[in-house]
């Protein structure tokens, strides 16, 4: 019952145990986190985020473009994550508070989501 | 039941009782634990609870014994259990004695906190709203007054205290590390003390059901060095900042364009209204939607566009007609607002 209990508090499809990229996913779910990125999106594996404002990044992994713009590839990601305006002014992604390492680890998580 | 199997029953209740209680314990601590005490007046309270506790357990196991006394204990002191004498000593005084002590101490307790003697030099008024906190640094000398929203910002080592009223239905404040909780009243005015001893964070929240997001109404007490205090509160006092950058610039345009100002206060611009929080300072604030969501360019912009999916019926609506440009705009204009 309480295992059960305490393992309902993680959750979530990420398999960064069979993680072998750059970047560290479980790191990279905790920035995600603390700045809410749950606001805009929907997040498998987060707790809370079901925003509506942007697309669903449920099975991201698997997904060709990054919004519909750019090859989904993880250093391409990387910088889209921190500066997404950088590639499109008109999007409503803004510049975001993390660094390049935070970047990684959110690019990592993205990418273990299929 | 064999007793070998009876054995091994008792002992894994044992574990998972003990299991149990250690994840109990272990949510005691956080930024919002009464248990957690930050302040003299957080430390009374929290000596109050760990004495009637204690007293509790204490009583409770003489009970027990007690039991197990009138039931195996030889027939001599049995018998004395059940005479008027030992009724009266155990049933009437001692609960008389011990229940008077405990309201006559509880009501000292609830005297240092909640009373309007021992004012601070600082008071600050903090009204409830469906469902955000509006907090006014009414300094009475005629200087500047400093709205904000959803943080109040307190001096350390110093006790301060809140003004409290309701705008639309009973709230009640509670911050549980620095003090008790108190309802706030539309149309009265309640008064409560808090203390901080350190500087910190702590997180506080609405403690009476006012509508559907009660529960997201929320707000931190941020305790700051004196100095620290004045010079935070000074710049308050200022008007908003001018952009620095072209987007910022878009943004404060935008904003002014579709009508923020009919809701919000930007000091320095044309947005004066009051209807909801004061925004010549939001960039300075630690969270959005009154400690719903962390403060940065991401979130301004995901409330702004969708306000009404995150915290359905609350006053601000979703902006759904902006280009995400400008959404990115107004969210790095707001941001700019430090």
């Amino acid at each position: 019952m309480v295992l059960l209990t305490v393992a309902a508090c993680g959750g979530g499809p990420s398999s960064s145990a069979a993680w072998d990229g750059p970047g560290d996913p479980a790191a990279g779910k905790r920035v995600i986190s603390r700045i809410a990125c749950g606001i805009c999106h929907v997040i498998p594996g987060v707790a809370g985020a079901r925003g509506t404002v942007g697309p669903s990044l449920e099975g991201f992994a698997e997904r060709n473009l990054i919004a519909g713009r750019l090859p989904n590839e993880f250093e391409l990601l990387t910088r889209w994550v921190r500066d997404a305006p950088s590639f499109d002014p008109a999007t409503g992604m803004p510049e975001l508070p993390i660094s390049e390492d935070e970047a990684r680890d959110v690019a990592a998580y993205l990418h273990s989501l299929r | 039941m064999s007793p070998p199997t009876f054995t091994r029953f008792v002992d894994r209740a044992g574990r998972r009782l003990a299991v149990g209680l250690l994840l109990v314990v272990a949510g005691c601590g956080g930024d919002q634990s009464a248990l957690a005490p930050a302040g003299p007046i957080g430390l009374s309270i929290a000596t109050l609870a760990w004495i009637m506790f204690a007293g509790a357990a204490v009583i409770f196991g003489v009970v027990m014994a007690l039991t197990v006394i009138a039931w195996l204990a030889p027939l001599r002191v049995r018998r004395w259990l059940g005479t008027s004498r030992a009724v009266a000593i155990g049933g009437i005084a001692f609960p008389v004695v011990v229940l008077s002590a405990l309201l006559v101490y509880g009501l000292c307790v609830t005297r240092t906190t909640a009373g309007s003697e021992g004012t601070g030099p600082v008071s600050i008024n903090v009204v409830g709203e469906q469902w955000w906190w509006r907090v006014n640094y009414a300094q009475g000398d005629g200087a500047q007054p400093v709205i904000t929203a959803n943080e109040i910002r307190i001096p350390t080592g110093t006790p301060v205290r809140l003004v409290l009223t309701a705008a639309d239905v009973i709230h009640s404040i509670w911050i549980p590390r620095l003090a008790g909780k108190l309802d706030m009243i539309p149309g009265r005015t309640t008064t409560l003390v808090l203390e901080a001893a350190d500087p910190g964070v702590y997180r506080g929240q609405c403690a009476e059901y006012c509508g559907a997001q009660h529960a997201q109404m929320a707000f931190f007490v941020v305790a700051m060095e004196p100095q620290a205090f004045d010079d935070w509160l000074a710049t308050q006092r200022s008007p908003g900042r001018k952009p620095a950058t072209p987007l910022q610039e878009e943004g404060r345009q935008a904003f002014l364009r579709h009508g923020c100002g009919a809701c919000h206060t930007v000091r320095g611009t044309s947005a004066m209204e009051t209807l909801g929080p004061d925004l010549t300072h939001v960039g300075s604030r630690l969270s959005i939607a009154a400690g719903m969501f962390p403060n940065n360019a991401g979130t301004l912009a995901g409330w702004i566009a969708d306000a009404q999916h995150l915290k359905p019926g609350n006053g601000m609506p979703s902006f759904e007609m902006l280009r995400g440009q400008e959404l990115r705009a107004i969210a790095a204009y707001l941001g700019s607002l430090e």
